[in-house]
């Protein structure tokens, strides 16, 4: 599972993101997407995870809860987004890539499903645990093991983890907020912010 | 991406780049290694190594800070306002400009506070439910917002009254009045500027909290004294057409 994570601001201004793996199951907490062209991978896991703003934008006056829980997928790279929307309109956007595509129709991904499953072997081989996740996965019954909130990232699960992972952040960003030194719009810079949520990654994710 | 370089010789380029990281905000001279994570060389972080995001968001929830230093630094506030100011429209302008990053801010700490402490009805007003707050989608709800939890955040009690409009050429207008605001209580404004009400801070406070929210607004504070009151205060709330629009749009899918 990679997950890159990203703050954008009430007018879409990035104001912080950070790529990182899971770290349950044996994960090594280093992200692992597959895209079909590897070096374009920043740019596609931004343009995928802007791209689902629109979602967010419907979603936001549907309901008032500020976890908006999954809103948008990008079938090609079976990309999942998660979103939490903050009282004052920062948006915290979540892309999760599961470590192998969850719905055995990946027909659709074409080419690049193949060349992202040729590159996901490559990278997995160091770990135990991906492979037996891959192996899990491939199954596909929908309730893998029950350490697996990566194998499937629409279950409930997985929605309470990135939701306990959402609020975490939320705390930092209040913080950070409250700062007299932080204007709105601004990125957040700070290494400790960037530190705070890797470590909420690692503890939900 | 944004890193600091990690090499120490680094240090003082890295520093003075760094100066407006909100996390650098207690910084003592010397540079600390460590942080409670990683070592960053170009980080610095306070003697006793807490920064900002090590301390509890609830810890001052109940605090109160002195009357007497408040007004002190308000007065200090609308005299730094005042200086070269072209009219009472201009000081009023800018006080409300003082306000308005204050009430972006306070939303988020309400929310938090509200999230973080649910079991505890302190903060929870009859519009945004118990355990998880949900965010204002209607205007009547942002209105008991600011009316309920923000008032008792701010001063401690709610606000006197909430009104909307009777004019039906301005069902856009609304208004909270405040009987005695805190922050005209030790203010007395001179005859020949008595259309000047100091609680343009406070009305900036409360366009923040509607602008962050998503409901673009113009907020003005205007002196409507009584016998009893003499210092009561309208805040006036007049919503953009944008929201009018889609409070018609979620009234009719029955959003609340």
């Amino acid at each position: 599972m990679s997950y890159y994570f990203t703050i954008l601001s009430p007018t879409d201004v990035p104001l912080f993101n950070i790529a990182f793996g899971t770290s349950k199951s044996g994960g090594d907490g280093i992200a692992r997407f597959r895209f079909p062209d590897a070096a374009q991978n920043t740019y596609m896991t931004q343009f995928i995870i802007h791209s689902s703003l629109d979602m967010l934008e419907e979603a936001q006056w549907m309901g008032g809860n500020m976890y908006l829980k999954h809103i948008d997928t990008y079938p090609p790279a079976s990309a999942y987004i998660s979103a939490f929307l903050t009282p004052s309109g920062t948006r915290f956007l979540l892309l999760h890539q599961p470590p192998q595509p969850n719905l055995p129709a990946s027909g659709a991904a074409g080419a690049g499903g193949s060349i992202g499953s040729s590159t996901m072997s490559l990278s997995s081989s160091g770990m135990g645990g991906s492979g037996l996740f891959g192996g899990s996965g491939m199954g596909s019954s929908g309730r893998t093991s029950s350490s697996s909130i990566a194998a499937n990232p629409t279950a409930p699960q997985t929605e309470e983890a990135v939701r306990q992972f959402m609020t975490e952040v939320y705390e930092g960003y209040v913080k950070t907020v409250m700062s007299p030194f932080y204007k709105r719009g601004m990125e957040i810079r700070s290494p400790v912010f960037r530190s705070k949520v890797s470590a909420a990654g690692r503890k939900w994710l | 991406m944004s890193h600091p370089p990690r090499r120490s010789s680094m240090l003082s380029t890295s520093s003075s780049a760094q100066t407006v990281t909100p996390s650098e905000k207690q910084v003592p001279p010397q540079p600390q290694l460590q942080t409670p994570t990683q070592s960053n060389p170009g980080l610095r972080v306070p003697s006793n190594r807490k920064t900002i995001y090590d301390r509890h968001l609830n810890r001052s929830r109940n605090a109160e800070s002195s009357r007497a230093s408040f007004a002190f630094l308000f007065g200090e506030m609308v005299t730094y306002a005042q200086r070269r100011v072209t009219g009472i429209q201009d000081l009023e302008r800018r006080l409300n400009e003082q306000g308005y990053p204050l009430g972006l801010r306070l939303l988020d700490l309400l929310f938090y506070r509200t999230m973080s402490s649910s079991s505890s009805s302190a903060l929870s007003s009859s519009s945004t439910s118990a355990s998880p707050p949900n965010r204002p989608l209607r205007i009547l709800p942002l209105l008991h917002l600011i009316h309920g939890p923000l008032w008792r955040l701010l001063f401690n009690r709610p606000a006197d009254a909430l009104e909307h409009s009777v004019s039906p050429d301005t069902p856009n207008e609304y208004m909270i009045t405040d009987n005695d605001p805190l922050v005209n209580s030790y203010i007395s404004v001179p005859k020949e500027m008595n259309q000047l009400n100091c609680a343009a801070y406070v009305a900036g406070i409360i366009e923040g909290v509607c602008d962050g929210c998503g409901f673009e607004a113009k907020v003005t504070a205007h002196n409507q004294p009584t016998e009893l009151w003499p210092s009561r205060t309208i805040f006036l709330l007049r919503f953009g057409e944008s929201v009018m629009e889609r409070e018609k749009v979620l009234e009719r899918a029955g959003v609340k």
